[in-house]
């Protein structure tokens, strides 16, 4: 059987499907955030130089993949909606901004906390910081444009552009400022073989699951209240059960 | 291809004609470069070791202001009498009028930041070699300044606090040139060799020629229509 996939890119069959999938989403990460939670704490050895203080790579780790990641994301759908002109693909876009920026909040600030007992500081001028940060400043530029032009649409394609440009610059971005300056570790996951310990690993990839689980529950949930606030003339909308009330 | 370039000389001419006959635009973007210059040894204090040092970084991230200042007004005159719409609707390729606009802008606004070089780096202690590298980087990233940042200018075409949204978007996106400018100084003043850092900018010189006259078209396509 064709499943017609396309049925579901117009909002209005995409709203109910949404509601439909976010319990699931939630649930899981939930359920893994507290698996990952107590595998990082409790089962997980510490660490033979770092003692005790290297647990927070445990959220610390998978928000900065995230972070990168949905930033990724998110100017596929710019693109997407930029190129193809459909507007659930920009709604997207935009619903995903928001969490791109928090996670990438969450890796600065406990970079920061990881920093001050490790490096002795809370903030150095290093590659990787800085090209984080660099992050967050791109996904605020891409916010505010966002917000500050008052017709959707054009919005939508002005920051899809930015969001595109800005994908093309983070690889020069993150070379420039790594050729500046590195003081910050190397990977510890490489895809020959790594050097961290089993379970440490596992509770790190359940982390990163119970993350990415997160962000697709509430970037859901985000997307059908933009979806609500851009169709609220529409008659669907208001024949919907928790808004006709 | 003759004709292109005709419609390239005379974009840069008519946006350099209209600026020369309103110089106080000009030379306010120079004069605010050369305050903020000035204000930092206020700021930080008079030793030159540390001034000398500190130069390159200083005068490269006040000509990214002062570039910054500019941009506002690249598009903005032309889209408030209409002159912006027929160059839309003109036959000729929208990206070739915005690449003579952007030179047009660096023209104006870069161009004298580069000249005024050499009295600021006098005044931060700069040896002469520094002061030269310091010039050609400046030469060479200042263009890309102009020519990233009017994506943004068009991005952010007729909206409220355009002027601050403009500098949010943009100033992120300049990094590299401003890592790559102050590099190139500072191999230069410790006895490296600076060619590396040259090169890196002009390949992004060449990058952001050959691609951005069409990103800010489009741009502008999206904030006019």
């Amino acid at each position: 059987m064709a499943i017609n996939w396309f049925k579901y890119s117009a909002p209005t069959m995409f709203y109910p499907l949404a509601g439909k999938l976010i319990p699931w989403f939630a649930v899981s990460s939930a359920i893994l955030f507290a698996v990952g939670m107590y595998l990082g704490f409790v089962v997980a050895p510490a660490d033979a130089t770092q003692g005790e203080f290297y647990r927070i790579i445990y959220i610390h780790v998978p928000a900065s993949i995230l972070s990168m990641f949905l930033y990724l994301v998110m100017a596929a759908y710019a693109a997407l909606g930029l190129i193809f002109n459909t507007r659930l693909s920009s709604m997207m876009a935009s619903a995903l901004a928001p969490t791109g920026a928090l996670f990438a909040f969450i890796a600065l600030w406990t970079g920061a906390l990881w920093g001050k007992p490790m490096w002795g500081t809370w903030w150095v001028w290093d590659a990787r910081l800085t090209s984080e940060l660099i992050l967050l400043f791109l996904y605020l530029g891409f916010i505010s444009l966002h917000a500050s032009i008052d017709d959707p649409r054009r919005a939508d394609r002005a920051a899809a552009l930015l969001a595109i440009v800005g994908s093309v610059n983070v690889p020069i971005i993150y070379f420039s400022v790594k050729w500046w300056n590195t003081l910050h570790q190397g990977s510890t996951i490489k895809f020959s073989g790594t050097s961290m310990q089993i379970t440490m690993q596992h509770a790190m990839f359940t982390m990163l699951a119970a993350c990415w689980l997160y962000a697709v529950a509430v970037v859901l949930s985000r997307v059908r209240s933009i979806i609500l606030e851009r169709e609220r003339h529409a008659k669907w909308v208001a024949e919907l059960p928790e808004v006709a009330l | 291809m003759n004709k292109i370039l005709l419609l390239l000389v005379m974009v840069v001419r008519r946006d350099l004609l209209l600026a020369m006959r309103r110089r106080a635009d000009v030379l306010t973007t120079l004069i605010f470069f050369v305050m903020v210059v000035s204000l930092f040894p206020l700021g930080v204090g008079p030793e030159t070791d540390m001034l000398r040092r500190m130069a390159p970084g200083v005068l490269w991230v006040s000509a990214l202001l002062a570039s910054m200042l500019s941009l506002g007004r690249l598009f903005s005159a032309d889209h408030l009498d209409g002159t912006l719409e027929q160059m839309l609707l003109a036959p000729q390729s929208l990206s070739v009028l915005v690449l003579g606009k952007m030179i047009a802008h660096w023209v104006v606004s870069g161009l004298p930041l580069v000249l005024m070089t050499p009295v600021l780096g006098l005044q931060f202690d700069m040896s002469l070699k520094a002061v030269g590298v310091l010039m050609l980087s400046l030469l060479l990233g200042t263009p890309i300044l102009s020519m990233v940042g009017a994506i943004g200018a068009a991005l952010t075409l007729g909206l409220r606090g355009g002027g601050v949204l403009l500098s949010l978007l943009v100033l992120p996106l300049c990094i590299p040139v401003l890592i790559f400018g102050t590099g190139a100084v500072g191999a230069a003043t410790s006895g490296l060799d600076f060619s590396s850092h040259l090169s890196l900018l002009g390949a992004l010189l060449v990058l952001a020629a050959a691609f951005t006259p069409w990103v800010a078209a489009q741009a502008l396509r999206i904030s006019m229509e």
